[in-house]
């Protein structure tokens, strides 16, 4: 089976130009998406479904940042078993342990907003990082550990649109 | 606008084979079905040239059932037997239902979905909607004048699996063949955006009889493309009407109600809010089968008092969904109204207020989900019209997954993932000499099991004894076009097979369905053998037509001897077909079908090939 690299047609890599992807992504489909087998036959309709499959979790995941790089590191062989955080660097839960502590104090919709946009400016800084170590060194361990950090950020962030939820409900 | 370019291998039809094919939105109050006629479409009205059928259909002792208008007149005197607004109760069990207590309807407790007793005997829900659709089938063939190819089937888009498994069900049940289930906004949102050449980012907001939904969407290029979906799927004027009704008997000071004062009160509830869209104060009277006479006046400021905690609750879905969409309310290009509901002018208000402009309504909002139906279902019909042509991707609209220990729902696939997709998860057991899991599939946002809604139970047996933790049990939960899903489980480290059951929470099985099929053809078991012939036909006729295309275009992916194998197989189908066994037609469409597996896959990838070919070459143009 094809990797969602080459299924998209795209060079593996962690700097990805989205319109490039989305204009991959759109074409494909326009082709294999079960609308076109409507009245096909059932051989075709399932091929079509399959596939249709396939692209849509490869554009799912190469479309987010977080989810293609664990995926890089995956097809370059390194361990994403990210479940544990004991390994992580100390001053960075500390700082994670920090923001969650200002979370808990937010008590307005203005405040969140702060948090996001410090968030978003975090979440980019890491990920130039991320596309230095993948792309130019090609040192894909290297990269795990800023991998987990933007999981973090990641998880931060949904923690974040929970709080918003609970504010306006 | 400039659509995407599409050179679909083999799939045009000629030109004089137009198939027959409709849109048909089944909905709460009123539903409506509608086709393409040289290059517009339009809504087909009956005989008496009126458009919408009242969603209602009366059972009378002996079997007879009216529907429509019909219904509607019957309304107040046969209260019990008058179903309306049924598609609040597809796919529900009688403890999901509101206001089950103010309708005046003899319910019945069954497992899965409730049902009604009529005057002809227990009906489900799916019966009753069945009885909707045949007439509108009916309606459309007549006329069309001739057999429907096929028809898209409307669903609010915040439906869950089993509402719209029910609604297949139904569509099938009227004999109708599903080209697809599409979610109501998505279908308004193609209507206006081809009436409208509209490209950038749309809210759909769609308040209709029994239902809400908002839809998030980006139109580029002729793809439209659904980027959140939220709702509620028991929000509608049906609430307006009961808010009324209530209002009404706490000013009369009426005691406990027959089931026909019920009925014509919900009646005069309706007439009431719908009157006061366009007036400042709506006269409200009625004469009780007491005797008692009801006089009242309702003015704008009470309604919109007795129904502020409706209007919010149109705001957090709304919120939500551009949330989930990564968008603000500046982001959004504009606000499409759809649905009867959103003629009130509170509503207009509301969504005006919290979009921060003023919502688009140069659509009717009763047809444009019929309309937007019927361009899709032309479209899957293959009746496309030459060089013009949308892709249309959405999602589902609430997240799937699987009830773990303590009664918490792990979340599998998440909501707002385009369909088709899957995702495979693997499970363990944890006991030594475990040979049998139970699963309990689920669809919601909460975390807790008891807050989801339940979709089916699994059992998967023969797991070979290992010790606990040992067995690799992989589960796959496939969401099709439809957004239907359907779960498949394999234990694989030993590659034993394992047995799978499903027993459905709620809805029909396969088995009900074909009873109900044949209970419909009681009389006349001759129809409905000739009607299984039909079908087979019908899709035997179809297949061959797509295999010879196909073949036509792309028989160089194969070896000779593959080709040869398909042609003899057609040969057989052909030889089938004119016989007049549907079991003979079956047996050969499966072996052509069978035949015709690895081809169907082939020409799949070798069309994201041309794909990928075409986007190269863009790009070095550009």
């Amino acid at each position: 089976m094809k990797n969602h690299f080459e299924l998209l047609g795209l060079t593996p890599a962690f700097a990805l130009e989205t319109g490039q992807l989305d204009r991959s992504y759109r074409e494909i489909q326009s082709r294999i998406h079960p609308d076109r087998f409507a009245h096909a036959g059932d051989a075709e309709r399932r091929a079509s479904m399959q596939l249709t499959t396939q692209v849509n979790e490869a554009y799912r995941t190469l479309r987010s940042p977080v989810q293609r790089a664990k995926y890089l590191l995956e097809l370059n062989g390194v361990d994403v078993a990210f479940e544990t955080s004991t390994a992580m660097p100390a001053d960075f839960l500390m700082e994670q342990m920090e923001l969650r502590e200002n979370l808990e104090q937010a008590r307005d919709v203005a405040t969140l907003g702060l948090l996001q946009e410090d968030l978003a400016r975090d979440k980019t800084a890491i990920e130039s990082r991320i596309a230095e170590m993948i792309d130019a060194r090609r040192d894909y361990a290297g990269a795990k550990d800023l991998v987990r950090k933007l999981m973090f950020l990641e998880r931060f962030g949904e923690e974040i649109a929970a709080a918003h939820e609970q504010l306006e409900d | 606008m400039t659509l995407f370019q599409i050179s679909e291998p083999g799939q045009a039809p000629e030109p004089h084979q137009q198939r027959l094919a409709v849109g048909i939105d089944l909905g709460t109050t009123n539903s409506l079905v509608a086709t393409m006629r040289s290059g517009s479409a339009a809504v087909l009205p009956d005989v008496q040239g009126r458009a919408l059928l009242p969603s209602i259909v009366r059972y009378l002792a002996g079997g007879r059932v009216e529907v429509g208008y019909a219904a509607q007149a019957h309304q107040a005197d046969d209260p019990r037997s008058t179903i309306a607004s049924v598609k609040r109760y597809m796919g529900r069990g009688l403890k999901d239902v509101a206001h089950a207590e103010n309708a005046p309807y003899d319910f019945v407790d069954a497992p899965g979905m409730v049902q009604i007793r009529t005057a002809a005997g227990v009906k489900s829900p799916v019966e009753v909607s069945a009885e909707i659709l045949k007439v509108l089938k009916l309606r459309a063939e007549e006329s069309l004048g001739g057999e429907l190819a096929g028809a898209v089937v409307t669903v609010p888009a915040y439906f869950d699996d089993a509402q719209r498994q029910a609604t297949k069900d139904a569509a099938r049940l009227a004999g109708l063949n599903v080209l697809r289930l599409l979610n109501e906004p998505t279908a308004a949102a193609i209507a206006y955006g081809l009436e409208n050449s509209a490209e950038g980012t749309y809210a759909v907001f769609d308040l209709g009889g029994g239902t809400f939904d908002i839809s998030v969407l980006r139109l580029s290029r002729g793809v439209f493309e659904v980027i959140a979906t939220n709702g509620d799927a028991a929000l509608g004027g049906d609430d307006w009407d009961q808010r009324v009704f209530c209002w009404i008997i706490e000013e009369a000071k009426l005691a406990p109600l027959a089931a026909r004062d019920m009925r014509l009160l919900l009646v005069k509830a309706r007439e009431a809010k719908e009157y006061l869209t366009s007036h400042a104060e709506a006269r409200i009277t009625a004469r009780l089968s007491s005797g008692e006479f009801v006089d009242l006046t309702l003015d704008t400021e009470t309604f919109c008092r007795i129904t502020q905690h409706l209007v919010q609750k149109i705001i957090g879905p709304a919120r939500k969904a551009l949330r989930d969409a990564g968008l603000t309310v500046e982001e959004v290009k504009g606000v499409v109204m759809v649905g009867g509901a959103t003629r009130m002018p509170q509503i207009q208000r509301a969504a005006g207020e919290f979009f921060r402009r003023d919502p688009l309504n140069n659509l009717d909002p009763d047809k444009v989900v019929a309309i937007g139906a019927a361009m899709q279902a032309n479209v899957l019909a293959g009746n496309k019209p030459e060089g013009e042509d949308w892709l249309l991707l959405d999602v589902i609209p609430l997240s799937l997954g699987v009830e773990t220990m303590g009664g918490l729902a792990e979340r599998i696939v998440p909501r707002n993932s385009t369909i088709p997709c899957a995702k495979a998860q693997e499970f363990t057991t944890f006991k030594d000499g475990q040979t049998g899991m139970s699963f309990h599939v689920v669809q919601g946002e909460r975390e807790l099991v008891a807050d989801c809604r339940s979709l089916a139970r699994f059992e998967l047996k023969g797991i070979p004894p290992m010790v606990a933790g040992a067995a690799r049990v992989l589960v796959t939960f496939q969401v099709d076009a439809d957004g239907l899903l359907s779960v498949a489980a394999r234990e694989s480290t030993t590659g034993a097979e394992a047995a799978i059951t499903v027993k459905p929470s709620y809805g029909l099985s396969d088995g009900d369905i074909e009873r109900m099929l044949r209970d419909s053809f009681a009389h006349a078991k001759e129809d409905m053998r000739a009607r299984a012939l039909n079908e087979h036909r019908v899709d035997a006729q179809r297949l061959i037509d797509a295999t010879r295309s196909g073949l036509a275009e792309d028989s160089s992916l194969l070896e000779a001897a593959d080709v040869k194998d398909i042609e003899e197989k057609i040969a057989v189908l052909e030889k089938a077909l004119a016989t007049p066994y549907p079991r003979a037609i079956k047996v050969a469409s499966d072996a052509l079908n069978r035949a015709t597996e690895e081809f169907a896959a082939r020409r799949m990838n070798a069309s994201v090939q041309r794909a990928l070919a075409g986007r190269n070459v863009t790009s070095l143009d550009a």
